[in-house]
């Protein structure tokens, strides 16, 4: 079953910078054949905001989320995570600031729900403390497992709670910064918007920054404070929603949420012509 | 026709089958006056069978234990040699042509040179089930600690975790079920490595298993017990693959477990 959660508003709205990009190039290939994936991007995104990113398919939105994760390292430009520049020797502490939400849930298979979720701790070798477990109980909790589904296995579970496993995993580790790589796009529109109130709610409550690569335009306007559309590897336009916390799912419905529905729409298109 | 009677035809067709080619065979061994050194019939074969049934479940026994323990080894080397090879792309290349020469040399060749290396012993016979027996292990153990989800590997670099973390959280768990998929290739292999090295130990009596019954059978022309050594061998290796695909379905419940 999949439990309900009303949507809170995501709190602390300073506009520090937590993670700033600047002039991210980055091509793969060949000399020859050379693809420019991410061409002098810039993208700021203020402590406790939601920034989606909007974008045809092969714009670069997952690469993005990649570069700034730490994963793929771009030919130019630099990222900085609150502070501290991305490189490949930043320090344990700074990467573990960043967790990844990705595509598909990602579970290992061999692993219980709760051993999947505490997998991040027990590579970091805290498992075994008190206060994680406790923390682990807690996000279980709130992303709605029932205690008795914590012994499941991911192939006993729904895709939606398969997600919502991720999810958590992913939170585990307190982590100040979310990426998120279209977790819910393999998901049916109900669902959907459920995950979209849970995220609304960890965000609130964790005071989580997240960047949100997507596909649905709805989505990303229910979501964030900001709305980056990308195209051909920089960011085309960045849209501020005008929309304040907390917003109920009747707000999607409204006159307001279809007019501003339309702008994003436009400039989708405007990005691409 | 009804289920029932499906299910039903599917242990009654095969024994119709058995019946049909063994009354054939009784009646051309008689009307054709074949030589029972050439071929006994069916029913001097069942003879055979129950005469020497103590012989052949002893000699099963040790060939049994001589595939088995091959197995074995080829399991625990093949899975090592797999792990160093999922280690680095250069140790690959450096070494794959010599597992490949694994997998080509003729059993049957090497398996006098392991005699005169190794001797006349039950060791032997083990070395030689895992040499041929170890080929299907590498590889797919290889492809399997190899061929990790992209997000899965990703996950763990961004937990800052080591190779050794990577290794045994990741890679080895993910390539159990490769490592179930190749024993089950090499379950059949080692029994035929067992039999053929066993050809070659000679009945000096220091060692008899199906394969040195098969050879003094052979040379005294008792050609009703050499086939009964023949069943034997075949139910030994219908044997040994039940009992992995019993050990895989037991391993795997984690990686397929469904409600």
């Amino acid at each position: 079953m999949e439990p309900t959660v009303s949507a809170m508003a995501p709190t602390a709205k300073s506009q520090n910078p937590i993670i700033a990009c600047t002039g991210i190039r980055l091509a793969f290939g060949t000399r020859a054949a050379k693809q420019t994936v991410l061409n002098d991007l810039s993208l700021v995104v203020g402590s406790g905001q939601i920034v989606s990113l909007l974008g045809p398919s092969g714009c670069g939105k997952s690469t993005l989320l990649r570069v700034v994760a730490g994963l793929i390292e771009p030919n130019a430009g630099e990222i900085v995570i609150d502070g501290e520049p991305v490189t490949k020797h930043m320090s344990r502490s700074s990467r573990e600031k960043v967790s990844f939400v990705f595509q598909e849930p990602a579970l290992l298979p061999w692993r219980t729900v709760w051993q999947n979720v505490m997998l991040p701790s027990q590579l970091r070798g805290v498992h075994s403390t008190q206060e994680t477990r406790d923390f682990i109980e807690h996000l279980l909790g709130l992303v709605g497992f029932q205690k008795s589904d914590w012994r499941k296995f991911p192939s006993q579970l729904s895709g939606g709670m398969k997600m919502r496993a991720s999810i958590a995993r992913a939170m585990s580790t307190r982590p100040s910064i979310l990426l998120l790589d279209e977790p819910f796009a393999a998901l049916d529109d109900m669902l959907r918007s459920r995950l979209n109130d849970l995220l609304l709610t960890i965000a609130a409550e964790q005071s989580c920054t997240m960047l949100f690569v997507t596909h649905n335009i709805s989505e990303a306007i229910y979501l964030s404070n900001a709305i980056a559309v990308m195209s051909q590897g920089r960011i085309a336009e960045r849209m501020e929603v005008p929309f304040a916390f907390p917003r109920e799912a009747s707000f999607r419905s409204t006159a307001e949420f279809a007019a501003y529905y339309g702008q994003v729409v436009a400039s989708l298109s405007r990005g691409q012509s | 026709m009804n289920a029932s009677m499906g299910k039903s035809l599917t242990y009654i067709a095969p024994v119709l089958v058995f019946a049909v080619v063994a009354t054939v065979w009784h009646f051309v061994v008689i009307w054709l006056r074949v030589p029972a050194i050439i071929l006994p019939g069916p029913i001097a074969v069942m003879n055979a069978l129950w005469l020497e049934r103590l012989v052949l479940l002893k000699a099963s026994w040790v060939t049994l234990q001589a595939a088995a323990v091959g197995l074995a080894c080829s399991a625990v080397f093949g899975s090592l040699i797999a792990m160093l090879f999922s280690q680095s792309a250069l140790i690959r290349v450096a070494m794959y042509p010599y597992v490949i020469f694994l997998q080509t040399v003729p059993i049957v060749a090497i398996a006098p040179l392991l005699i005169i290396w190794s001797g006349n012993n039950f060791r032997t016979i083990v070395l030689v089930a895992t040499i041929i027996s170890i080929f299907p292990v590498i590889a797919n153990v290889t492809s399997g600690l190899l061929s990790i989800n992209e997000n899965l590997s990703e996950l763990f670099r961004m937990q800052s975790a080591t190779r050794w973390q990577m290794l045994t959280k990741l890679r080895i768990p993910a390539a159990i079920p490769q490592l179930v998929l190749g024993l089950r290739i090499s379950s059949g292999l080692a029994v035929i490595g067992a039999i053929v090295a066993e050809f070659f130990v000679g009945n000096s009596g220091e060692y008899d298993g199906l394969g040195t019954i098969m050879t003094s059978r052979q040379a005294n022309l008792k050609t009703a017990e050499l086939i009964a050594a023949l069943i034997a061998c075949t139910c030994l290796g219908i044997l040994l693959f039940a009992s992995v695909n019993v050990l895989s379905a037991t391993l795997l419940r984690r990686w397929t477990r469904r409600e």
